[in-house]
Order: structure tokens, then C-alpha cells, then sequence
């Protein structure tokens, strides 16, 4: 399973026909956990690169809200929940693959 | 063997503290329950009761044990585990509700989630550490944490993960099960858990053996105790999981002196004048039609008849069948069926396996706590298992039954074969009394004959006693034993007859002789009497010749006195004496 950082592929064409829909991005963390300060950065990061201007990021810390780990069914942490467009998708770990991350919030299909 | 291993429990610092399940007969098996602080595997296939086993310990917890308890389901949504317990009269929602149990599904599915680089399972940890702390838990069950591993991929950190999570409940003192699916090959479960849980692990199994399935249960590893080795059946009912630890190894039993009458005096007077003894047990076998049932029936008319309880199981008659036709012996047994005295249990052999008839008949027995109890028959167990296979079973049952001091009859159907007398499904020499009921055949018709083989402890007799069964009831006749060899039934009667005609022969020969002598008697007494009367006048006679010969003499005296006188002179006033004064006055 060796990926290869594909990020730049053909994002635009995805832009073009998806701009227009606001990304709801949810991500659970623990706290200042390496795998949680992690995936905060890699996540701002994509999402400056791929969606800027067209996202709305939500952090949670999952320590200070306990209730919510059960009522959205959280195991794995970190995790991203895409609340929209379309499907809701759910990512775990701490966004290191980028192809991944675009792959699961739909920015990019494989080729 | 469990109890005082318990009683040693405080006094013994060092031994393991036990969480009990409150699952019929597992903590007797473990004696005591689960290691308590500390998570157990419960492993094996699909469908073999491992789920279930599991939310009873939660609920017993509840209920029983006023512990409360953690059900996190990987498999099953908390409505689904909720509707499949209903059917046990668990009430998940209600316990849920008075803050006694906790359900939580963990939904994981793969094609819903991307993994994008290191996670960890934290947020099980929090989910599961929340719901411990919001409702007090002790108790927790994971089931099946493997399915994390159908929905995640890394298996590293899976791995350090299920470590991490094992510590994490042994800190927080919980009570744990964690449910596994037995793996291919020897491995007790797929993704290798038994190497996490260290201290605990029961293995269940669903095994079909001609065409009956049977569920078993082992304790495979117990660290730091006691615990049974050996496959425990268990069965799955409208009351859970109930175990049954089936061998007790110690004879050891108390005995009681007391006596139970059989219901046919005749047969308590064979078995020295007062019966069976309490808590033993007793084999009637015969071959077919030859009066076991109604042995049985008997015997379970006179329990009832005294106020005390039993339990009759027919594995070839229906209740109805049994009473119908024990009527026509003259015992109505619905009466006691009425008043709860009797209960028929009546199930087909083939129902389930040995060992779930086991299950099933320990169970009842619990429950509605006989005095004496009745299988009617054995033999028909025969086609669900192999010879050696009932022996095992009922040699187990009968341990129990002396364990509980309840009196227990089988009846066996022996087949017509030349050793018919030693093959009693193996356990005629496990019972404390054997009757055997025989037909005897001779002239032409067919009796039965009834003997008591053995009975341990009492004086019992020898002989063949002829068993007869009337409209009014089972009674035992002495067989007629002559010159021409044992008879029974009409012969028997006949013999009786004949004997009969001759003491009545004999009789009048009696009285006649009688007559005689009174005659002889009468006429020497008439004889007698003659002679008496004969007797009477000689001697009159001879009395009369005397006092004449006397008269004679004294007045021949008197004469001569006085003639004496008269020559000499002699003075008046010399008394006349007799023959010596005359003689010495004589002299003088």
C-alpha cells in the first residue's frame, strides 16, 4: 500500500464543480495527543490547499465532551467526520495521507 | 467439593477474589465465579451461546448481585440484544432505565471509514470508560471486540491497542468479559485474544451428535484457582444459561434410615416389612407389559398419598395416557396432579441429547423440589446415546439425587434375551434395590413373576412372589412351590383347589374319628358304672358279714361274762372287756 502524495492531480476540475458547496468538517481529537496536534495541522493544512474559503472546520475534544464520543459513534481517534456534501464520510488517524484524506472527502477520485 | 472451597475463601488471604455470575451452575464449576477486577475470555462458534452468557452475567449482576454492569455490543444494536433477552424476562430498558446496566453498541464499519495515518483507539477507551463511571460499573462485557479488527486494518495498532485496553479495565476493577469466535485450527479465537486475557477463559461449543445437538461448556484455563475440567452440558431455556457440573467425584453423601413405602404392602413385606429407604434408588425392570408403569404409578400415588412430592417423568406415555390407564388398576392419580402434589414431565427422547435430559431433569427437580421422582423408562434414553453413554448419565443423576436425598425409581424394559438379568443399561448394579418383574409362561399362559434381586441394607426376600394385577389394584401372591415345581396363575389356583378338596377330605375324616372315640367314651363310661354298682353291693355284703360276725362276737362275749359271773359271784361293778382284759384278768 505504498501511496504516493498525489494531492496536485487535477484539482481543479473538482474545485470547479464543487465549489459551490460548503464543506462541514468535523474533527474529533484528544486533547494535545501527537496523533491529535498531528492531524489538526495536516487537516488545515489540505483544507487551506484544497478548499479555502469553502470549508467550515470544527474541532472537538473529545476528553472535555465524553457524550459526544458515543452518540457519533467514536472508536478511532483522530477522526474527521464530513457532515457534507453529499455522503457522510468518516476518516481516522492523523491525515498524513493526503491522497487518502482528498480520496474520503471526495476532492479527488482515483485514476 | 465447591461449598468448602467457598467457606475456605476469607479465612485463605492470598486466594483470588471471585465475581459470581450468578449463572446457574457456572459458578459452581469455577466455585465461586470469574476472577473478580479481571477480564475473562469467553470463546467459541458462531451460535454457541456466547452472547448470551454474557449479557446474563450483566443482568444477574444487576438483579442478583446489585453490581452494575457495561454491555458493549460490536455485533448486536442495543434494541436487537433487548428483544433477544425479552424472551428470558430481562428487562434491558428497565435496568437501563434505574441506571443498573448499560448497553452501548459500537457501530464500525469499513467501507464508512478511511484511514489517513496513526490513530488510536482512544475514543473506545473514553466511551467506555464514561459509561463505567456514569452508572458505578463492576461489571463489563465486550462483544465481539474482534469485530474491531473486521473494521480497522491496522493491526498494530489494534494490537497495542486491546493491551492497552485490558490494563485500562484491570485499573478501573471491572469485572470483565470479553466474547471471542473460535478460530480456525486449535486457536481459540481468531485474532489470538486468549494471549491478552491471561487469567480466565471458558470455551463453548455446539456440538451435533446424531443429529442431536448439545451444548458444552469448559473452563480451559482458570489462573490462581480451582475449577472443573471436564465438558459441562448447558442449556438454554426460558430461564438462561443454566450449567450443570454433572460429576461429583466424592461419595460422601448423608444417609437416611427413614423408610418409604412402595404402595403395595406386599411388596414393602418382601423388602423386610417396611419399604425402600429414603433417598435411594430402585430399578424395576422387566420385559414388556409386565407391570412397571403401574409399580410406578404406585409408588408415586403412595408419595402423594402422604403429603409429599413427586415428579414423574415419562419418556413413552403422555401424562393423560398414564392416568387413563392407571385408572383401570384402581389409582387415580389426577387428584394429585390437581392438588400439585404430582407433576408428569413428559418429553420424547429423541427431544434433545443425555445430557440436555440431564440438564432439563436437574432443573425441574430445582425447581419444584420432590421427594421422589420416577423415569419411566430409562431404556428409551438408549436411543439417544450408547450404553455407556446413559450409564454415565444416570450414574450422575443418581449422585445427584442422593445429594438431595430424593428416592428415585427408574423402570428398564429388558429385551427377552437369555442375560437379560445383567444388562440393565449397565446400572442395575449402581441401584441400592432391583425388582425384576418376569413373565413366567407355563401351561399355556403368561403370569408375571416378581423378585427382588438386590437391596442394600435390609432384609429382603428371597422368593418369587406371583404379581397379579387386578381392577383394584397391584397385589403380590405367593407362588405355589411343590413337587412339581414353582406354580403360578391358574395352575396355581387349581393346586390350591386340590388342596383345598383335601382338607376339607381330611376333615371329615377327622370329625368321624372323633365321633368314635365319644362313642368308646360313653360306653366305657356306661361300663363303668356297672361295675361301680356291682362293686358297691360285694362290698356292702362284705360289710354285712363283718358287723354280723362282730354283733355275733359281742354278744358271745357279753354271754360269757355273764354266764362267768354267774358261776363265780364275782361282784357287778368289773367292766366286761374284751377278748385280752378277759384274758388277763384271767391270770389275775
Amino acid at each position: 500500500m505504498a501511496e504516493k502524495d498525489q494531492s496536485s492531480l487535477s484539482e481543479d476540475n473538482y474545485l470547479n464543480e464543487q465549489e459551490q458547496q460548503m464543506y462541514h468538517l468535523r474533527l474529533f481529537v484528544t486533547g494535545a495527543s501527537p496523533n491529535s496536534s498531528r492531524a489538526i495541522t495536516n487537516l488545515k493544512y489540505i483544507c487551506e490547499t484544497h478548499l479555502k474559503g469553502n470549508y467550515d472546520l470544527e474541532i472537538v475534544d473529545v476528553y472535555q465532551q465524553p457524550l459526544i464520543v458515543e452518540r457519533e459513534q467514536i472508536i478511532a481517534l483522530p477522526m474527521l467526520i464530513k457532515k457534507a456534501p453529499g455522503m457522510e464520510r468518516r476518516l481516522i488517524g492523523d491525515m498524513s495521507n493526503t491522497s487518502k484524506v482528498l480520496k474520503g472527502l471526495g476532492l479527488q477520485t482515483e485514476n | 467439593m465447591t461449598k468448602s472451597h467457598k467457606k475456605q475463601q476469607p479465612t485463605n488471604i492470598k486466594s483470588l477474589p471471585k465475581t459470581p455470575t450468578g449463572i446457574t451452575g457456572l459458578d459452581e464449576i469455577t466455585s465461586g465465579g470469574i476472577p473478580q477486577g479481571r477480564p475473562t475470555l469467553i470463546c467459541g462458534e458462531a451460535g454457541c451461546g456466547k452472547t448470551l452468557m454474557s449479557l446474563e452475567f450483566i443482568v444477574r449482576g444487576a438483579m442478583i448481585f446489585n453490581e452494575p454492569g457495561v454491555f458493549m455490543a460490536f455485533e448486536e444494536k442495543t434494541d436487537e440484544l433487548a428483544m433477544n433477552v425479552a424472551s428470558l424476562g430481562f428487562n434491558l430498558y428497565e435496568l437501563q432505565e434505574q441506571k443498573k446496566v448499560k448497553l452501548d453498541h459500537v457501530h464500525i464499519d469499513r467501507s464508512e471509514i478511511e484511514e489517513t495515518g496513526e490513530y488510536d483507539l482512544e475514543g473506545l477507551f473514553i466511551r467506555l470508560g464514561h459509561a463505567i463511571d456514569s452508572i458505578g460499573a463492576k461489571r463489563v462485557v465486550l462483544d465481539t471486540l474482534e469485530n474491531l479488527f473486521s473494521g480497522l486494518s491496522n493491526e498494530i495498532v489494534l494490537r497495542a491497542e486491546l493491551r492497552r485496553l485490558f490494563t485500562f479495565l484491570k485499573n478501573k476493577g471491572v469485572t470483565a468479559i470479553i466474547t471471542g469466535e473460535k478460530g480456525d485450527g486449535g486457536s481459540l479465537t481468531r485474532q489470538g485474544l486468549e494471549e491478552y486475557v491471561s487469567d480466565c477463559v471458558i470455551l463453548l461449543d455446539h456440538r451435533v451428535i446424531n443429529q442431536i445437538s448439545t451444548r458444552r461448556l469448559r473452563v480451559v484455563k482458570y489462573r490462581g484457582s480451582q475449577h472443573g475440567t471436564n465438558e459441562y452440558p448447558f442449556l438454554i431455556d426460558e430461564d438462561g444459561i443454566s450449567v450443570l457440573p454433572v460429576t461429583s467425584l466424592g461419595l460422601e453423601k448423608a444417609v437416611s434410615s427413614k423408610r418409604i413405602s412402595s404402595g403395595i404392602p406386599a411388596l414393602d413385606y418382601m423388602l423386610g416389612g417396611q419399604g425402600f429407604f429414603e433417598g435411594s434408588s430402585i430399578l424395576v425392570s422387566g420385559t414388556a407389559g409386565t407391570g412397571k408403569t403401574s409399580i410406578s404409578a404406585y409408588f408415586a400415588a403412595e408419595t402423594c398419598k402422604q403429603k409429599k412430592r413427586c415428579l414423574y417423568f415419562a419418556f413413552e406415555e403422555s401424562p393423560n395416557q398414564i392416568i387413563r390407564n392407571m385408572r383401570s388398576i384402581n389409582i387415580d392419580l389426577q387428584p394429585y396432579v390437581n392438588s400439585g402434589l404430582l407433576r408428569f414431565h413428559a418429553s420424547r427422547p429423541t427431544l434433545y441429547g443425555l445430557e440436555m435430559h440431564l440438564v432439563a431433569i436437574y432443573k425441574l427437580i430445582q425447581q419444584f423440589k420432590p421427594d421422589t421422582i420416577i423415569l419411566d423408562p430409562i431404556t428409551n434414553l438408549i436411543t439417544v446415546g450408547s450404553v455407556s453413554e446413559v450409564k454415565s448419565m444416570l450414574v450422575r443423576l443418581i449422585d445427584f439425587l442422593q445429594n438431595e436425598q430424593i428416592t428415585v425409581m427408574f423402570t428398564a424394559l429388558s429385551l427377552n434375551t437369555v442375560v437379560n438379568e445383567q444388562t440393565d443399561e449397565g446400572v442395575s448394579s449402581l441401584v441400592d434395590t432391583w425388582m425384576l418383574v418376569r413373565d413366567i409362561e407355563h401351561n399355556g399362559e403368561r403370569n408375571r413373576g416378581l423378585y427382588i434381586m438386590k437391596s442394600r441394607g435390609m432384609k429382603h426376600s428371597n422368593q418369587v412372589r406371583e404379581f397379579i394385577i387386578t381392577d383394584k389394584g397391584l397385589d403380590l401372591v405367593d407362588v405355589y412351590l411343590g413337587p412339581e415345581g414353582v406354580l403360578t396363575g391358574s395352575a396355581r389356583e387349581a393346586q390350591q383347589l386340590k388342596e383345598r378338596t383335601g382338607v376339607a377330605l381330611r376333615d371329615f375324616a377327622v370329625s368321624r374319628k372323633d365321633k368314635e372315640i365319644t362313642r368308646k367314651r360313653t360306653m366305657l363310661e356306661s361300663k363303668i358304672s356297672n361295675l361301680q354298682a356291682e362293686f358297691e353291693s360285694v362290698e356292702e355284703e362284705l360289710n354285712r358279714i363283718y358287723y354280723e360276725d362282730e354283733l355275733k362276737q359281742q354278744i358271745m362275749d357279753k354271754n360269757r361274762d355273764e354266764i362267768t359271773k354267774m358261776r363265780r359271784g364275782v361282784k357287778e361293778d368289773i367292766p366286761v372287756k374284751k377278748k385280752s382284759n378277759g384274758r388277763r384278768s384271767n391270770k389275775l
